[in-house]
C-alpha cells in the first residue's frame, strides 16, 4: 500500500495525542512566536536600546522602499539570479551524464556531489578565499604566463563565484531526479529521426523536463537570495546583500524594526518563488 | 578484455566532452578543499608557499584551549540537538502520515516553513526570541548554557528529520499494524513495535543530517549565541575575520573530515536506494 493511512485522529485520540503534541508545541513555541515577534517588531518603532513599542506603523516598510534599500534588493536579486544561471549552465551536463551513468558511476557522481554541500559552508567559503587572494595561487599561475594579479576577493565576481561554488549541488540533484524520469525513447527518435545531440537537448529535452528544470531553478534562487556569509567574506563594500543589511540593523545599527520588516520582505520574497515553484510542480504532475 | 560494446546513441555517460565537462566541475568544487588541506601541513608562517610537511598547526591547535572548548560545545549541541530532532521529526511523520486531523495543512506548514525560511531571517528571530520574549539565563553551568543554541539547532533540524521518515513511511505496509492488533496489541504498542522498525533506516538516515546540520550551521548560531558560548563554525568565522594562519585550515580540515565521514556512513547505508530512485 502507497499513500498516507488517514485514520481519523478522534477514534485513535491516545496515539494521536501522543505524537502530535510534542512537535506541535515544539513549532509554535520556538519557531512560530519568534517568527510572529519579529513580524510584529516590523510595525514598531525602537524606543531604546533593547525596547521596541509595536505601534503598527507603516514606516518601516516605507524605509525600505527607498531607494537605497530597493537598490540592495535588486542588486540581491541579479546576484542570486545570476548564479542561478551558471548553476543551470554548469549543472545541466553534469546531471546529463549522471543520468546515463552505470549505477557504480551514479553513486560516485553523487558522492562527488554532495561532499562538497555537506562540508562545512564557512570552510568552502574560506577555502575560496585563499584560492583568490592576491597572493593565492590563481594570481600565482596567471603570473606565470605575465598577466596579473588581478583584484578578485572582495569583488562582485568572488560573490558570484562564491555563490555558484556553494549553490551547485541545489540545482544538480534536482535536475537529475528530472532528467532520470524522462522517457529515453522519445530521446532515441529525436537522435533516430536525425536531430542532433544539442537539438534533442534543447528540442525535446528542455520542453519536457521544464517544470522540473524550473523547481530546480527555485530551488536554487532561493537559498541564494537570502546568502549572508558568502557576500560578507567574499563580497566588497559594494556587493551587499540583503542578508548583510539585516544583520547590521539587528547587530550594530540596532534598529530592529526596521531589520524585522526588512526579514518579512526577504521572507515575502522566498515564499512567493515558493509558490512559484509549487505551481510548477502542480503543472509537472498534470503533465505525468 | 573483450572489445568494448558500440556506444549506444544515448551514453552521455561515455562522451568526451561530457567527461571533461564533469571532470572541470569536479576539479572546480574540489581544488579549493584540496588546496586548503594541503597547506594545513605547510611548514610556513604564511599561508602563500609551501615551505615543507609540519604537523605544527594540528599541535598548536589542540593547545588553543578556546578551540578546543568551542569544538567541544559544537560536538555537545550537535548530539543533544540530533536526539531530540530524531523523536520529533519521526512524531511529525508519523502524525501526518497516519492521522486525518484538522488544521493538519496548517500543521504540515509550519514544520516545513523551517526548512525553507531563510536562515538570516530564523537568526533574527531567535535572537530576539531569546533576547526578550524567553531570555536563557546567562551563566548557567555546562551544557545548560548552551540551551538557546541547542533549541535553535533543534528547531531547524526534526523538519529535515520529518521528511525522510515520512518518505520512508510511504512503503509500511498497514497490514502489518493491523495484524499487531489483531493480535491484542493496545495502537501506541502496535506503533512501537511494528512501525518503528520499519523507519529505522530513515531513523539513521535522519540522525545523520541533524548532525551535520547542527555541526555546520554558523548564521542561526551566530545570532542566537551570547558572548560566551562559541561553537567551532562560529570561531572559526572570527579567526577568518582576523587572522589568517595555517592554524585555520587545520581547524577546518578537521570539520571537514568528520563531516566527511559522516557522510560516507550515511551515503553507504542509503546511497545505493538514492541511485536508483532519484532522491
Amino acid at each position: 500500500m502507497v499513500g498516507p493511512m488517514n485514520g481519523d485522529w478522534r477514534r485513535e485520540r491516545l496515539a494521536f495525542l501522543s505524537v502530535i503534541t510534542a512537535p506541535a508545541a515544539w513549532i509554535v513555541l520556538f519557531f512560530v512566536i519568534p517568527l510572529g515577534v519579529i513580524w510584529a517588531y516590523s510595525f514598531g518603532r525602537t524606543l531604546n536600546l533593547t525596547e521596541v513599542a509595536v505601534t503598527g506603523t507603516l514606516d518601516n516598510y516605507a524605509r525600505v522602499l527607498d531607494p537605497v534599500y530597493l537598490m540592495i534588493f535588486a542588486k540581491s536579486l541579479v546576484f542570486a539570479g545570476v548564479t542561478t544561471a551558471i548553476c543551470l549552465l554548469v549543472g545541466f551536463p553534469y546531471a546529463l551524464v549522471m543520468t546515463f551513468a552505470t549505477p557504480r558511476g551514479k553513486i560516485w557522481l553523487l558522492l562527488g556531489i554532495m561532499l562538497p554541500f555537506w562540508t562545512n559552508l564557512l570552510v568552502r567559503t574560506y577555502a575560496l578565499m585563499a584560492v583568490m587572494r592576491t597572493e593565492g595561487w590563481i594570481n600565482d599561475a596567471v603570473g606565470l604566463v605575465g598577466l596579473g594579479p588581478f583584484e578578485m576577493l572582495h569583488t562582485n565576481f568572488a560573490v558570484i563565484v562564491g555563490l555558484v561554488y556553494v549553490h551547485l549541488p541545489f540545482i544538480v540533484l534536482p535536475l537529475y531526479s528530472t532528467l532520470d524520469r524522462l522517457d529515453r525513447s522519445l530521446l532515441e527518435a529525436s537522435l533516430d529521426l536525425g536531430a542532433g545531440h544539442i537539438r534533442t537537448i534543447l528540442q525535446v529535452v528542455v520542453p519536457i523536463a521544464r517544470p522540473g528544470i524550473l523547481s530546480a531553478v527555485m530551488l536554487c534562487f532561493i537559498p541564494a537570495l537570502g546568502s549572508y556569509l558568502t557576500p560578507d567574506l567574499l563580497g566588497g563594500p559594494d556587493s551587499q546583500m540583503i542578508a548583510s543589511v539585516i544583520e547590521r540593523q539587528f547587530k550594530r545599527a540596532n534598529d530592529w524594526p526596521f531589520g524585522a520588516a526588512l526579514s518579512f520582505m526577504l521572507m515575502y520574497l522566498t515564499l512567493a518563488a515558493m509558490a512559484v515553484r509549487a505551481l510548477q510542480d502542480r503543472r509537472k504532475g498534470a503533465i505525468a | 578484455m573483450s572489445r568494448k560494446p558500440a556506444k549506444g546513441p544515448l551514453e552521455y555517460a561515455r562522451s568526451w566532452p561530457l567527461r571533461l565537462w564533469v571532470g572541470a566541475v569536479l576539479l572546480f568544487l574540489y581544488l579549493p578543499l584540496a588546496s586548503l588541506i594541503l597547506f594545513s601541513f605547510n611548514d610556513s608562517r604564511r599561508t602563500i608557499r609551501w615551505e615543507g610537511f609540519t604537523f605544527d598547526w594540528y599541535g598548536r591547535m589542540m593547545d588553543d584551549a578556546a578551540l578546543i572548548d568551542a569544538f567541544t560545545n559544537s560536538l555537545t549541541i550537535a548530539a543533544i540537538s540530533t536526539l531530540f530532532s530524531v523523536v520529533l521529526g519521526a512524531m511529525t511523520a508519523i502524525a501526518l502520515w497516519r492521522f486525518r486531523f484538522p488544521a493538519k495543512s496548517l500543521f504540515d506548514g509550519a514544520v516545513t516553513l523551517p526548512i525553507v525560511v531563510p536562515e538570516i531571517c530564523m537568526g533574527v528571530a531567535m535572537l530576539v526570541f531569546f533576547g526578550q520574549v524567553m531570555p536563557w539565563p546567562r551563566d548557567l553551568v555546562w551544557p545548560l548554557d548552551l540551551g538557546a543554541i541547542i533549541i535553535a539547532h533543534i528547531t531547524f533540524s526534526f523538519p529535515f528529520v520529518a521528511v525522510v521518515v515520512r518518505a520512508r513511511l510511504t512503503s509500511f505496509n498497514r497490514e502489518m499494524e493491523e495484524a499487531a492488533r489483531d493480535l491484542g496489541a493496545s495502537e501506541l504498542r502496535a506503533l512501537v513495535d511494528v512501525l518503528l522498525p520499519h523507519i529505522r533506516p530513515a531513523l539513521v538516515a535522519g540522525a545523520l543530517l541533524a548532525f551535520t546540520l547542527s555541526l555546520d550551521d554558523f548564521v542561526i548560531t551566530f545570532f542566537t549565541a551570547g558572548p560566551n558560548t562559541v561553537t567551532f563554525p562560529v570561531k572559526i568565522y572570527s579567526m577568518v575575520r582576523f587572522s589568517v594562519t595555517p592554524e585555520v585550515n587545520a581547524a577546518s580540515t578537521v570539520l571537514m573530515a568528520i563531516t566527511v565521514i559522516l557522510t560516507v556512513i550515511g551515503m553507504k547505508l542509503q546511497g545505493r536506494e538514492i541511485a536508483q530512485q532519484g532522491h
